[in-house]
């Protein structure tokens, strides 16, 4: 096999990994913090918050992530059309985004729930006999362990966030698989492209997922 | 100081508390006792409202605790109160421990925070840990930098919810001489304890608890003299025999 035409293809294989990644950091970014705020609505004392958020990530995690990309490609536009009175489209990049970000929020905030019900009540009450706040207590003292807590967990997830992202082909968004396909597909050498794309990802998950396993060997000792 | 009025608590259908009534003056020391699941601790996290009680009122320093117009944040943070299992938040230092709610909640300069909480970790006698994580104190350490992270915010009365039942033996002493101390400097005490000798060198008075209500509410003398229900007289002969 002649892997020659891949030297020529790097420079549109690498934006496409440029875009993989932007989405990536972006989505890890607004689905922790989207999760985070929807862990604290499902342990919230206000049943209807708790009942809303609850909803919400059971809906999110019983849909496909295909369903909701495309889903979000046609309606998401549509909305902020309608919110904003323009008509501009947003484009598949930010649609994908929001789609991830309210994807992935609905598996960040299972594991940020578990991570601050693992923080023992006393904390709570210490922060609170110190006259914090509801607030308070949450951002300097139980988020901050939590978060060191689920640290290997949310990096697992992002780790298959990752791959998820390839998903973003069926709106014709160019990340890194599809850079790789299409490369192939205009020289006609479909298979080396593809194969370099697999081998690619899996050092990039397989990588960062050893590096978790370790880090999370660290934390528990 | 602290007045306790005819409060009463139910988990459910479960009666914790029965119709308690107590007051704690200024500068007097109180110590609770009693067996577990009496309901002390309880009634001690709802002096500042840690716990919600349904019936009663609870008055500190003039102010309603049970009242929903009250600012609790705001009332809990002139009421100092130590755990038993310390409560230390283990992703600080020493000093950020002692530092934090002084900063955040009464709005102390970063480093006029860290002088007062370095002046009372010297106090209990422990300035040479300031760097350090709580993880790397022993027990006892750990409960005396709780109670000058308490201290730290001046306090008008402390709250100790059975500060020495988490210790090994050898610690329990450097934790009570510390309250022993405070007792001394005429701070106001509620001490949910088990120690008696504690109890009997600075308490003023003790109540003695039991089945969520307050059995017995005498000066210490009276108290360990001649206990007038029998709960408690079999409650002392046990913890006092050895």
């Amino acid at each position: 096999m002649d892997f020659s035409s891949l030297i020529t293809a790097m420079p549109g294989l690498l934006s496409g990994m440029m875009l993989t990644l932007k989405l990536l950091v972006l989505a890890i970014i607004g689905g922790v913090a989207l999760g985070t705020l929807l862990a604290l609505a499902r342990l919230s004392n206000n049943k209807l918050l708790s009942t809303l958020a609850g909803f919400y990530v059971n809906y999110f995690r019983s849909i496909p992530l295909l369903l909701v990309i495309t889903w979000f490609y046609f309606v998401v536009p549509f909305i902020i059309g309608w919110l904003t009175g323009t008509n501009e489209p947003i484009g598949a990049f930010y649609s994908c985004l929001v789609a991830f970000m309210m994807f992935e929020a609905a598996y960040y905030c299972e594991i940020v729930r578990a991570g601050i019900q693992s923080i023992s009540k006393g904390q709570v009450n210490a922060a609170y006999a110190l006259g914090m706040s509801y607030s308070q207590t949450m951002r300097l003292v139980i988020l901050p362990q939590a978060f060191r807590k689920m640290t290997p967990l949310l990096l697992q997830q992002s780790i298959i966030l990752f791959q998820d992202t390839s998903l973003v082909y069926a709106v014709g968004l160019m990340d890194f698989l599809n850079s790789a396909r299409s490369g192939g597909d205009i020289v006609g050498e479909l298979h080396q492209f593809l194969l370099f794309a697999g081998l690619v990802y899996f050092i990039i998950s397989f990588g960062a997922s050893t590096l978790v396993k370790r880090l999370q060997k660290r934390l528990t000792v | 100081m602290i007045s306790i009025k005819n409060v009463s608590k139910w988990y459910g259908d479960f009666k914790v508390l029965t119709d308690c009534t107590t007051e704690v003056q200024k500068g007097e020391v109180v110590v609770v006792c009693g067996p577990s699941g009496s309901g002390k601790s309880t009634l001690i996290k709802c002096v500042n409202g840690l716990e919600p009680f349904q019936s009663g009122d609870i008055i500190v320093d003039g102010i309603s605790v049970g009242s929903p117009k009250t600012d609790l944040p705001k009332l809990r943070s002139r009421v100092g109160m130590v755990f038993q299992h310390f409560e230390l938040f283990p992703h600080l230092s020493i000093t950020d421990n002692l530092a934090l709610a002084q900063i955040k909640v009464l709005g102390r300069k970063e480093d006029e925070a860290k002088k007062k909480g370095l002046a009372l970790l010297d106090r209990v006698g422990l300035s040479a840990h300031a760097a350090k994580f709580p993880g790397q104190l022993s027990g006892g350490q750990q409960q005396r930098v709780a109670i000058a992270r308490a201290l730290a915010m001046d306090p008008i009365a402390m709250l100790f919810d059975e500060p020495t039942s988490a210790l090994d033996p050898e610690m329990i002493n450097e934790v009570l001489d510390v309250m022993v101390q405070l007792a001394h400097e005429g701070m106001t005490m509620m001490c949910v304890t088990h120690e008696m000798g504690f109890a009997r060198k600075v308490a003023n008075r003790v109540i003695f608890m039991d089945q969520g209500a307050i059995v017995e509410d005498a000066n210490k003398d009276d108290f360990f003299g001649s206990p007038r229900s029998e709960r408690a007289q079999t409650f002392l002969s046990k913890i006092l025999q050895h």
